[in-house]
């Protein structure tokens, strides 16, 4: 029957994913602020300090702003693909938040709640799926602008996109291997009983996979599809008003959910390093729980930083040489990474 | 009815549509939008019979990359809508009757078969889960599987020799 | 169809049931319903004040020559068939990875042989310059 459903369990997850979803958002909103922030301080100069305190509101003032722009569809575009391109986009960037593990179980009006919104079996997996849909948004909005800078940025960001997908995959499998599991609460549980993070195990598979992240975000130094000095403005170069604010928020939103991938399978997730959370949780301190998530925070915080340190750092590459790091290098190295760690682990075992 | 009945009929419907526009599109790139759109739902369908592994498959493999590899044609030779040749009014009709004859094959087949004492497990079932599904591949199928390697191996060469002329 | 929910187990949080997917299929819900209300929202308080030279393409300036429907690069369609091969590939390795010590050696030296077609198809490759970007 249809009452049969537990509808206080599916309530309760709907007041999760509005919190994750809202906190995803403002997050985003306030890595283009400490972008800004972060450029100015290596530049020399003050960044944004007009809106409230310290610029702390500038944010605010971008995101409304985009609100009350004209919306300007070229006359010959494809109107309908026009639009949808950036809703993929986003629609894309608003998925992927669902199946990590944010903490462990707080006790919340008496019921005890995960802090994750659906532990599925395949976990990790689900992530792919939602990433390799990300190439859609880029492609479709390209397309359908029927500008030539557009659609040249659509192909090289659809090429880089579906090439760092393979060696991300491949970089994986070792860490997996490792863990036995596709599920994130799993492989964060191994590492909080253990007390040793993933990253000690696999740094080359660590590093492999964040030179993928940051292509998959389409960040420097492998922000081709955004090229300004030969490209104008990318692929969003026809939009305006909050479609190009739906572009511009799922960059930054992806930017996010691939720090928190990263720091939940190499660094630990929600662990609190040096604390044997369990042995605190027996004596009844269950308040620990509530500290993980800002842990996890403060993780995500230091890759946040990585990709804007390394952004306002390091040039970009040609397309020639991104194209043969992802396919040349990274994709053997990955492959070599996972028959060493099988060989390892099996030998070990003997 | 329970939740499992409306979702499959949801789904089945969100299919079965998204199939038709795949074919009556004008537009190729709609096509190919409506046809990850059906992918979606039986990946639906794929979750439901709680083959978890393959219905995340089917989404990266055919709606992520397939599908990307489709578009690309498109773009590559830039078939546009108002391009499109007209095709044959005799042409349709005898697509129509190929159809209906494959139709009433399978009709047929399925009739006599007995799935019909065989029903499928819907959201408990532990074969389509990955562990389960590996541990069949590597053991009972690990033949199949390298030989499946040779099938990519000759792809590739496929791929290279009509992309790359010499 | 009533005797799935009357187990003790819960659908919702059981990982190995169908049910665990239920709250993905309400976050994507939530999601398209708040794109869809974005965008409704832009398009309502922005000004609409629509000139035809507004809704030109933007061609850096200079006047636009004909339109972005061109034929373009075979590489990239290389690209993209390569992809979707290595692809199928990766994903083979995702159930051995879960499986990796139930199978032991018998297993590694199964993938170490798909690992070698997989290697012996990608020299082939780079060996065509099939991935190379300038001719």
């Amino acid at each position: 029957m249809l009452l049969a459903i537990d509808w206080l369990l599916l309530l309760e997850k709907l007041v999760l994913i509005v919190i994750i979803v809202s906190v995803s958002l403002v997050i985003a909103m306030y890595e283009t602020y400490a972008e800004r922030k972060i450029a100015a301080f290596m530049q020399d100069r003050r960044g944004p300090n007009r809106a409230g305190p310290f610029g702390l509101l500038q944010p605010l003032a971008d995101g409304g702003k985009l609100f009350f722009k004209e919306e300007i569809i070229p006359n010959t575009s494809n109107k309908f693909l026009f639009i949808l391109g950036p809703c993929l986009a986003m629609m894309t960037a608003m998925m992927t938040s669902a199946v990590i593990p944010w903490g462990g179980t707080v006790a919340v009006f008496g019921r005890s709640v995960s802090l994750q919104i659906a532990d599925i079996n395949i976990g990790i997996l689900f992530v792919f799926g939602v990433v390799s849909m990300g190439v859609y948004g880029i492609m479709i909005g390209g397309w359908a602008s029927n500008n030539k800078f557009s659609l040249l940025a659509a192909l090289r960001g659809a090429s880089q996109m579906i090439s760092y997908e393979l060696a991300m995959g491949l970089s994986l499998i070792a860490l997996l291997m490792m863990t036995g599991s596709l599920r994130l609460s799993v492989i964060v549980d191994q590492q909080m009983t253990s007390g040793v993070w993933n990253v000690v195990y696999q740094p080359l598979g660590f590093l492999i996979f964040l030179v993928c992240a940051f292509a998959e975000c389409n960040r420097t130094p492998f922000d081709l599809p955004e090229a300004e000095n030969e490209l104008n403005f990318g692929y969003h170069q026809e939009y305006s008003s909050m479609k190009l604010g739906f572009y511009l928020f799922a960059e930054y939103i992806n930017m996010f959910i691939s720090s928190v991938i990263m720091a939940t399978l190499y660094f630990g997730g929600y662990d609190i390093p040096f604390v044997n959370e369990a042995a605190l949780i027996a004596k009844g301190n269950n308040w620990i729980q509530w500290i993980g998530p800002l842990v996890l925070i403060i993780k995500v915080g230091f890759f946040i930083f990585l990709f804007m340190w390394v952004r306002w750092t390091i040039p970009r590459f040609r397309y020639d040489q991104l194209m043969n790091l992802g396919w040349k290098k990274l994709i053997p190295l990955a492959l070599l990474n996972m028959v060493l760690t099988g060989a390892l682990v099996l030998w070990l075992k003997k | 009815m329970g939740v499992t009945q409306i979702l499959f009929w949801v789904l089945t419907v969100l299919a079965l549509g998204s199939a038709l526009m795949v074919v009556t599109s004008r537009n190729p790139v709609y096509s190919v939008l409506y046809l990850i759109l059906c992918f979606f739902a039986i990946s639906g369908h794929y979750i439901l019979m709680n083959a978890q592994f393959l219905a995340v498959v089917n989404i990266i493999v055919y709606a992520g990359a397939i599908m990307v590899l489709f578009l690309f044609v498109i773009m590559l030779m830039n078939l546009n809508a108002s391009v499109e040749p007209q095709k044959n009014k005799w042409l349709k009709i005898a697509g129509a009757i190929a159809g209906g004859c494959l139709l009433l094959v399978l009709v047929a087949a399925f009739k006599d078969a007995d799935i019909k004492t065989q029903l499928v497990q819907t959201k408990d079932g532990e074969i389509g889960l990955i562990n389960n599904l590996g541990m069949a591949l590597f053991k009972d199928y690990v033949v199949p599987f390298e030989i499946s390697s040779v099938l990519f191996l000759s792809a590739m060469v496929g791929a290279v020799v009509i992309g790359k002329k010499e | 169809m009533n005797w799935i929910f009357l187990q003790v187990k819960n659908p919702i949080t059981d990982v190995s049931s169908a049910g665990s997917y239920l709250p993905i299929a309400i976050q994507l819900i939530f999601a398209v319903l708040f794109i869809a209300a974005m965008m409704g929202l832009t398009h309502w308080l922005g000004p609409k004040r629509n000139t035809a030279d507004k809704l030109e393409n933007f061609a850096s300036g200079i006047e636009s020559h004909g339109d972005a429907r061109q034929p373009m690069a075979i590489k990239y369609f290389l690209v993209a068939i390569l992809f979707v091969l290595f692809d199928v590939e990766v994903i083979f390795f995702y159930p051995y990875a879960v499986n990796f010590r139930q199978l032991g050696w018998e297993g590694f030296f199964a993938v170490l042989m798909f690992v070698g077609f997989f290697l012996a198809g990608f020299f082939y490759i780079i060996k065509k310059g099939a991935l190379n970007w300038e001719d």
